[in-house]
């Protein structure tokens, strides 16, 4: 089975290399791959047909238009549209070599491996503590968890603001101090991969740069996709960009090549700011 | 000039809406001051009636044929058993069961009709639930005349509005906390107990203490499963038969002596008294959460 997969895998990653003409600069497998997804929300196909990969300690970003499709395909990727009534999902999505929608995957420890950021801060009505400690406590990782939370606050840069008031409540942080929260929150469960979708869309341009930051110190240990409709926001911080339009890929590759020299039309009228 | 006239219609016109505007004003007003004044009138009569018997000794007296040594004493203990009962009855079942619905049960015509028929069962006339609870729980179970056998009858009758309330209550957590405990990896059994449930505890405790409080009020369903008028001792246990401050209330409104009516009026006082408490307790835990929020 996962031999199986594994030949899939290699056989998607070279065809994507090869369409893609110029090196690239990580070597070896993806820890993600999407391949042929598709996800119909009753009649209407939001995604058609996404093949993906996602490198290990790379930021992979999604551009497109509002309503083509990039936060559906995004929560494909730790099957939280299993919770949206009336999805049809076809295709696949590995993790290494195990296929994620295999009947002998359960969704909750998936989602303990892939944790997701929203596009709006949503930090429990707790205290910043429990915003951390909840997760890995319901986990079964409750050992030394003052240790754990401070790690993931130091590594969300929150440390040193909230470390006078770890007890008061999440909600009462600032947006992108709350922000931050939600990055500490998911990065104290150890993921592989971290999901956001437009994590600074509700922010001022300083906890932008600040959540930036964050995403280029974090890229060091996790692969992170984020959706974003800031096109500088991907030109910066993102290694690969995929571009989706009407819930297509017209175009995946290095970002600096996309932003630079896309080949295709669509891509380019984007990326140039002629629609969107 | 074709200005003019236009400008002049709309003035007439406008002053004659701010007359349909005061008229409608002073309506409303006097159809909240009608509840109002009866009210008022209510109270009126039952303190001049009932305030000259408000004692300790009423309080910790039993009942008893001569007015001047009647107190209320079992009734009080009957009612506190009666809706001990019920709340340990009514709560869980209609916790659990709103809980299913809104964060578990799939969107079926199964369970729309079981929503549909919720609702309706909040509107059945409580001397209906009586007349059940004498069939289920009194015969057919045989309880007796028991103080379990009121406590069921009752949580049937709040259930309802416990699941309605509960359900509102619960509707009001937005997505977003349940998407947030998902996506790290929670169950959902997790997501309710961690975030849901806490979230939207106030106003489900708002809704158990209203319906409970309209349990004590209640007299029907427990006159007809067949609660005592006269019970001169307290209940000793769950089993025991029993009576209730409405049904002492009845009873002895219904004498002929003029003095068990002041008694009856200073049965109602302590029965204010107490429901008024409850809705205190429900009207601050429903500011603390508007204010949280
Ligand atoms: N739960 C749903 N049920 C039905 N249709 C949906 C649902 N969620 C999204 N859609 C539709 O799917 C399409 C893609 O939506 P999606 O939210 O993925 O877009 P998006 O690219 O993230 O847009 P935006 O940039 O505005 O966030 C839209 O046309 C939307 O109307
Ligand atoms: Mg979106």
């Amino acid at each position: 089975m996962e031999v199986e997969n594994r030949k899939i895998i290699n056989e998607q990653v070279s065809r994507i290399r090869s369409e893609m003409k110029e090196d690239v600069a990580v070597e070896g497998l993806p820890i993600m791959l999407s391949k042929d997804l598709s996800l119909h929300y009753g009649d209407f196909h939001a995604v058609k047909g996404a093949t993906i990969p996602v490198y290990p300690q790379t930021v992979t970003a999604v551009i497109g238009p509002s309503g083509c499709g990039k936060s559906s395909y995004l929560r494909c990727f730790n099957r939280m549209n299993d919770y949206i009534k009336n999805v049809k999902i076809d295709g696949t999505i590995y993790l290494h070599d195990q296929d994620i929608y295999d009947a002998s995957v359960d969704p909750v420890s998936l989602r303990r491996k892939i944790g997701m950021v929203f596009q709006k801060p949503n930090p429990f009505p707790k205290s910043i503590y429990q915003n951390i400690a909840w997760a890995p406590t319901i986990n079964g990782m409750s050992d030394r968890m003052d240790e754990r939370v401070e790690k993931a606050l130091t590594k969300a840069a929150l440390w040193d603001e909230v470390k006078d008031k770890l007890h008061q409540s999440g909600l009462s942080l600032s947006g992108g101090q709350q922000q931050r929260l939600c990055i500490a929150r998911t990065i104290a469960m150890e993921p592989e991969v971290i999901l956001m979708d437009e994590p600074c869309s509700a922010l001022d341009p300083i906890s932008t740069g600040r959540i930036e930051d964050l995403i280029f110190e974090l890229k060091k240990k996790y692969s992170i996709m984020i959706v974003t409709h800031n096109m500088q926001q991907a030109a910066r911080i993102s290694d690969f960009t995929v571009f989706m339009y009407q819930g297509d890929v017209i175009e995946y590759g290095p970002t600096d090549r996309i932003f630079t020299r896309p080949e295709k039309k669509q891509t380019e009228d984007y990326v140039r700011g002629k629609f969107g | 000039m074709t200005k003019e006239p236009a400008s002049h219609a709309y003035a007439k016109n406008l002053a004659f809406r701010r007359k349909k505007a005061r008229v409608f004003k002073y309506m409303c007003f006097a159809a909240s001051m009608f509840g109002l004044v009866f009210l008022f009138c209510l109270f009126y009569n039952i303190f001049s009636n009932g305030l000259s018997y408000v004692s300790w000794d009423f309080i910790t007296h039993f009942p008893s044929r001569f007015p001047h040594k009647a107190g209320i004493q079992s009734a009080i203990w009957g009612s506190i058993w009666l809706m001990g009962l019920t709340a340990i009855f009514s709560i869980p079942v209609g916790v659990g069961a709103s809980v299913y619905l809104e964060e578990f049960a799939p969107k079926n015509t199964f369970i729309k009709i079981i929503e549909i028929n919720i609702s309706n069962l909040a509107g059945v006339p409580s001397v209906v639930y009586g007349l059940l609870g004498l069939a289920i729980f009194v015969r057919w179970i045989g309880l007796g005349r028991s103080i379990v056998s009121g406590a069921l009858t009752m949580s049937l009758l709040i259930l309802p509005i416990i699941i309605i309330a509960s359900r509102e209550a619960i509707k009001t957590v937005p997505d977003s906390l349940r998407y947030a405990a998902l996506a790290l990896g929670a169950t959902k059994w997790q997501m309710v107990r961690g975030h849901v449930l806490p979230s939207a505890m106030p106003g489900i405790m708002t809704g158990i203490i209203l319906s409970i409080s309209r349990a004590i009020g209640e007299t029907a369903p427990l006159l007809v499963i067949g609660a005592l008028g006269f019970v001169p001792f307290n209940p000793k246990g769950p089993m025991d038969s029993f009576t209730v401050l409405p049904i002492q209330i009845f009873n002895w409104a219904s004498r002929p002596q003029i003095e068990f009516h002041k008694l009856a009026a200073t049965g109602i006082i302590v029965l204010l008294v107490v429901l008024l408490m409850m809705n205190s307790i429900a009207i601050f835990l429903r500011y603390k959460f508007q204010s949280r929020k």
